[in-house]
């Protein structure tokens, strides 16, 4: 019994750590609607600052505690110059724009940490006066767990305080609710955009910091915590901080109480509770639901397409005549970045078809594509196909992955649906990744290699570029289709498409099986170029690559995205091959584009190339 | 600071080898390809490239090999098996390379492994741990330099089978090398103890241990004794809440890796004293050709080296070596040339088997302790991989007919 | 003969608060009829569960003799019941005419069809459609574009593009300026008259109701408390007391 009792505090310790940091997103996305990858950039950024002030303050409390507090102050202030020197300028962007350039923010960041800190995992000094460890019914419990159990909840109130007891507070929550009322108010959003990134990113400064004594500051800790943080924001409930605590303590103690049981749980267990919340509560737990009934029109959606001038048909048609020509001039290198290319660009529009066309955020799309070469590798793993047929396998699993996440996803829409795909492609990486029997665990299946005729690389680009511009045809096709009208009237407004017998959930859940079924297409193709499929095919950050894709070329237009898939893959292999500090440069050019076209590449040629309407 | 300097001399040097073209050669240099997961794991790839970088400038200041220099171009495959393969490609098709080495991921190591024997070009995999890639999977033109976690495992199953413990516990990362690095281990302790009783069993996601309930759990099995697996940032949690929860005392702790500078010395005076460990004894291992090794090392990186330094060195000197052996820099003669090529590593003399083309060197268990506020390895041996391999003719039995 | 639309008894609650109580009137063929009460009455929730985008908690929606009551939206439109609501939905992202053809397109059946480009599919008479609600010169161009009274007209081609029975129309006039009103509100007599078409409406601009309906339903808090010719409502003393009372402590104000 008193072990539980014990275990228990354990989860609470955890659970405050993880409320700081969720906080702090879910007060940023709430008020700016920004999904702030860089925020676990900040959190380590928290740490390793702490770690450097502690060296120089000395050991003492004074010294330790300032260090925290320094850093978190600091921490504050680099979210601020984020939001003034790249964000403020990116508010006008469609719809998670933003997203993109804390990506950059987030390679950069890693490159610098490297730079700065070094390699090591670096080791900070124990709280004083808190080091050591208190007798609880006979257990040993640290110190400095207790006082973290006090820091979290005594956060929360202030907190609470903040934001229910001043007037900025009153302001920030206006703002949450409703961000273009808050804007008619007269409310000077500029700077309340600033104090709330202020805030944020000194909450996620603290978390990262107050890790110190319980965690070495290192370069792993940006990409472990973020999705964790996101994670307890959705299912506490967007914006809601007593949401986020509550759920920081859900998971906090399923994680100390579900390795009692299943010790092998801890890879999967967060995304299962989140699929669960949001399957049966998709608000979250302290949320508000969203109107019963939608509103009229979304608020962005694009101007109409336009068909393409023949100027531009005809050089449509010489690219490809390019494309065709490529192997008489290029190497074998060359023509394997080339089809690795267009296997992205495959990814990316089908990515589109689904958040573009359909408004279906997808976070987790790299599940499909994960689908899709495991498809391939196991028909020919296990069932010895050849590579014909194990391309058409890849397509059909993944279009069957679509349906069965797409039957749950539909149900619910924005950013709750986002989260549910990042869930289930998170729970399907997880099944692939510790089924060794079946799918080779992380070890991965190797020898996937590709028909005699075409293992050349000529031969392969062939095949690929065949297959690709096939399935862009008909993804294209799709979009000018009934079905894709349909489902853009469903984005559009759901309400009218409803009322004229347009079934969105259908339609939606169609386009989940179709999308699917092309990024499979591409996955089985990406498995035959690499000769072997590992589970990071369809770890999270290739479902981020995929975004920064569709965002960077631009979602309101149907070549965006396969503009953003050649500019990120092509620059991605460039850089990566020529320098190790390939992350620097990267995220230095993604930040570089967001700011010179902030609607998405695709975005500004279609607004100065294209006649402006009347 | 050190780690700044570091970075601008990797970076330099880097900048170097890839642009300089020797001047004295009269031929072309011999190209050879290099990938690690140099951004995802730098702490352990770093020293690793100082290591090759430095018997890379000893071989060529030695005036090469068939006359002719060396030259590097290293890759970062971002600790992803796709972008891995990626590299490889340009390595090959570009770069014109006659050979590549490196990797540490398992996975990363089968990826480049099997695209190896697709392209029959050899492959001289590092760092690897995983068995697999030289067993179950092993193929005719990837060898693996360093001793996998069998070797590891039988190492410190043979010092804790000499303990009184009886009732033991795991923990160990939930991946394949936290896998099978507990399966060896089961096996082969129970195979000698069977009295051994196996209580407990946690399996943290990599990097991401939720440490204080971890240790309250292993504590409540009430194990005599501990096999920890866990690396890198979450052994240093682990020791942390153990010390904290009082989890080692009076408790014995066998730790893979464990006395590997590159991931125990983050801890410092923490380190947890007593552990049974593999590791690397740089500080006192005063053999000639390891003191050489580390002298030079010392000079030119005015660091200490890592295991990681010693297994670049190494990996750069079996190129040369093969590459003499071979008299040419065609693949399929240097893959034959390495079949069996015996060389002296800093470690001492190693022999990649022809059987299962896996090399000898071994590595160093002892005990844990602290001294001069860093961890030491006290009490240790080397262990020769030869002793600890299975036999060749059971290591070909493992392997893929060809 | 059986009425167009039959409601009886109908209830909703949204927590504790019953916005619609017990509430039964009928519409039958060719009728127009006024649904009329204070803010809060119940009018836009009554839309809601006859058009389906809320479900009751009771009672009976008959359409044509079949119990609609719970069916979604777009089951609903399926037999015969357009719709358009207070604030103009329509699809921004597509041009005009793209709209109108998206709801012909739905009329027959073709909205999953993944080949054929839109495009070339009932472009004519979407054109045609247009054409009779006075937005033809307007057909090729972005909805974004249009002045919200143009818009209210591209709604009801959208709520008439499948030859619908009937017709609900949640505030026709709400949002449009006082000038121009009395074009849209004719344009909506003729069209009415040409299609034969039943409509059930709401407003709160007292000319518009009094002067197109031929039938008036009055809902005060949830519940009918007239239901007649508009004569007798005008003079029903009851509605004088409870929505006339109501509308004058309000000051009148729509919406």
């Amino acid at each position: 019994m008193s072990f539980y009792a014990v275990q228990f505090l354990t989860g609470l310790a955890s659970a405050s750590s993880l409320f700081l940091v969720a906080s702090g997103l879910s007060i940023i996305f709430g008020v700016s609607r920004v999904v702030n990858f860089a925020h676990g950039s900040f959190y380590m950024l928290g740490a390793y600052i702490a770690y450097s002030l502690t060296l120089r303050l000395g050991g003492g409390a004074f010294g330790f505690w300032g260090a925290i507090g320094l850093a978190a102050v600091a921490v504050g202030l680099i979210g601020v110059l984020m939001e003034m020197a790249l964000l403020r300028r990116l508010y006008r962007s469609p719809e998670l724009f933003q997203l993109v350039a804390t990506f950059g923010v987030v390679l950069v960041v890693q490159d610098l940490a490297l730079a700065t800190w070094g390699p090591d995992d670096l080791l900070g000094p124990r709280a004083p006066g808190l080091s050591g460890a208190v007798s609880i019914l006979g257990h040993r419990v640290p110190e400095y767990d207790l006082a973290l159990i006090v820091i979290g909840p005594v956060v929360l109130v202030i907190l609470w305080l903040l934001l229910n007891r001043t007037r900025w507070g009153i302001l920030v929550r206006a703002a949450t609710q409703d961000p273009e009322m808050a804007g008619a108010l007269g409310i000077n959003q500029k700077w309340l955009l600033t104090g709330v990134f202020f805030l944020g990113s000194l909450l996620a400064g603290l978390g990262g910091a107050l890790q110190l004594p319980r965690e070495p500051a290192n370069l792993l800790m940006d990409m472990g915590i973020i999705a964790e943080a996101f994670v307890v924001v959705v299912i506490g409930g967007m914006g809601s901080i007593g949401g986020a605590f509550l759920a920081a303590v859900v998971i906090g103690e399923l994680q100390a109480f579900g390795i009692l049981i299943f010790p092998e749980i801890t890879l999967v267990l967060l995304f299962l509770v989140m699929a669960v919340v949001l399957v049966i509560r998709p608000w979250g737990l302290l949320g508000k639901p969203e109107a019963i009934i939608p509103k009229a029109a979304a608020r962005d959606v694009g101007r109409p397409f336009r068909p393409l001038k023949a100027a531009w048909r005809w050089a449509g048609l010489g690219l490809l005549g390019l494309l065709v020509a490529l192997p008489a001039t290029a190497g074998d290198y060359a023509l394997q970045v080339a089809s690795e290319v267009l296997i992205f660009t495959l990814f990316a529009a089908s990515l589109h078809f689904l958040m573009g066309i359909g408004g279906m955020i997808s976070f987790g799309h790299a599940a499909y594509l994960g689908f899709g070469a495991y498809g391939s590798a196991l028909a020919v793993h296990h069932l010895g196909a050849p590579m014909e047929a194990a391309l058409i396998a890849a397509p059909l699993l993944a279009g069957m992955g679509g349906l069965v996440f797409g039957w749950f996803c539909v149900r619910l829409s924005g950013v709750y649906l986002a989260m549910l795909t990042l869930a289930f492609a998170q729970i399907a990486w997880s099944g692939v990744f510790q089924w060794y029997d079946f799918t080779g665990g992380d070890n991965g299946l190797i020898g996937i290699w590709p028909a005699p005729w075409a293992a050349g690389a000529a031969g392969y680009y062939y095949l690929t570029l065949m297959l690709t511009v096939a399935a862009l045809w008909v993804l294209k096709r799709a979009v000018f289709s009934p079905f894709g009208f349909a489902l853009r009237a469903g984005r559009d407004s759901r309400l009218r498409a409803e009322a004229l017998g347009i079934d969105v959930r259908r339609v939606q859940w169609l386009a989940f099986a179709l999308s699917g079924a092309a990024a499979g297409l591409a996955g089985g193709l990406y498995a035959f170029l690499k000769g072997s499929v590992f589970p990071t095919v369809m770890a999270i950050p290739v479902s981020v690559d995929g975004l920064v894709m569709v965002l960077l070329g631009g979602v309101h237009t149907v070549l965006g995205p396969l503009i953003g898939a050649v500019a990120f893959t092509g620059l991605k292999i460039g850089i990566a091959a020529e320098t190790h500090f390939w992350r620097i440069l990267l995220g230095g050019l993604i930040l570089a584009t967001v700011l010179a076209f902030p609607k998405g590449i695709a975005g500004f040629l279609k607004d100065k190339l294209m006649r402006p309407e009347r | 600071m050190i780690d700044r300097r570091t970075f601008v001399t990797a970076l330099a040097a880097t900048a170097a080898i890839v642009a300089a073209v020797p001047a004295r050669a009269s031929e072309e240099p011999i190209r050879i390809g290099e990938m690690n997961s140099y951004t995802r794991l730098p702490a352990f790839t770093l020293p690793y490239r100082n290591g090759w970088e430095l018997a890379l400038e000893e071989v060529n200041a030695a005036g090469g090999v068939l006359d002719r220099q060396i030259e590097v171009i290293s890759k970062d495959d971002g600790g992803e098996p796709g972008t891995a393969v990626t590299m490889a490609n340009d390595l090959l098709a570009r770069e014109k390379v006659s050979l590549i080495f490196g990797t540490l991921l398992s996975n990363v190591g089968l990826a480049l492994a099997d695209f190896a024997k697709q392209k029959q070009i050899p492959f001289i995999a590092a760092e690897p741990l995983t068995d697999t890639i030289a067993w179950s999977q092993g193929n005719a033109y990837t060898f693996r330099l360093r001793p996998g976690t069998y070797v590891q495992a039988a190492m410190l199953a043979e010092e804790a089978a000499k303990l009184p413990a009886k009732r033991w516990a795991v923990v160990a990362p939930n991946y394949e090398y936290g896998k099978s690095a507990v399966e060896a281990f089961k096996t082969l302790l129970s195979a000698k103890r069977p009295d051994v009783e196996w209580v407990g069993e946690q399996w943290p996601a990599l990097f991401k241990i939720d440490a204080g309930a971890t240790v309250q759990a292993l504590a409540r099995t009430n194990p005599d004794a501990i096999y920890n697996v866990t690396f890198g940032a979450d052994l240093i949690k682990f020791v942390r809440e153990g010390k904290l929860r009082g989890l080692f005392e009076g408790r014995q702790v066998a730790s893979i890796l464990g006395g590997e500078p590159d991931w125990i010395d983050p801890l410092k005076d923490e380190a947890p004293e007593g552990w049974i460990v593999t590791g690397y004894p740089w500080y006192a291992l005063e053999t000639p050709e390891h003191v050489k090794f580390r002298e030079a090392y010392q000079k030119r990186f005015n660091d200490y080296p890592r295991l990681g330094s010693v297994v670049g060195y190494a990996a750069m000197k079996t190129i040369a070596a093969a590459i003499t052996k071979a008299g040419s820099t065609e693949p399929k003669a240097i893959t034959a040339a390495l079949r069996g090529l015996t060389l002296d590593s800093p470690l001492g003399r190693i022999t990649y088997r022809a059987a299962d083309q896996q090399s000898t060197m071994g590595t160093f268990v002892g005990r844990l302790t602290v001294k001069d506020g860093m961890p030491r390895m006290v009490d240790w041996r080397y262990g020769d991989g030869a002793q600890y391999l299975p036999s060749e003719a059971e290591a070909a039995k493992m392997r893929p007919a060809e | 003969m059986s009425p167009l639309l039959a409601i009886h008894d109908l209830s909703k609650a949204f927590g504790g608060v019953e916005a619609v109580r017990s509430v039964s009137f009928e519409v039958a063929a060719g009728e127009a009829v006024a649904l009329i009460g204070p803010n809060g009455a119940g009018k836009t929730t009554c839309f809601n569960l006859i058009g389906g985008q809320l479900r009751p908690d009771a009672g009976g929606i008959e359409f044509r003799g079949r119990d609609i009551a719970g069916w979604p939206p777009h089951k609903v439109w399926r037999l015969g019941i357009g719709r358009t609501f207070q604030v103009a939905a329509i699809f921004p992202s597509m041009t005009v005419q793209e709209n109108v053809q998206m709801a012909m397109v739905s009329h027959t059946g073709r909205a999953l069809n993944l080949l054929t480009p839109l495009a070339g599919l009932e472009a004519e008479k979407a054109d045609a459609l247009l054409e009779r609600v006075g937005l033809a010169a307007q057909a090729r161009r972005a909805c974004g574009l249009l002045a919200y009274g143009d818009l209210k007209r591209l709604e009801l081609a959208l709520a008439l593009a499948n030859d619908p029975a009937l017709l609900l129309m949640d505030e026709p006039m709400a949002g449009v300026a006082r000038g121009e009103r009395a074009e849209l509100m004719a344009l909506i007599g003729r069209v009415v008259a040409e299609e034969g078409v039943s409509v059930l409406f709401t407003e709160h601009d007292m000319d518009v109701v009094f002067g197109h309906a031929s039938r008036i339903v009055v809902l005060h808090r949830g519940e009918v408390v007239a239901d007649g010719a508009p004569e007798a409502v005008r003079a029903d003393a009851r509605v004088r007391e409870v929505y006339l009372g109501a509308e004058a402590g309000q000051g009148g104000q729509p919406c």
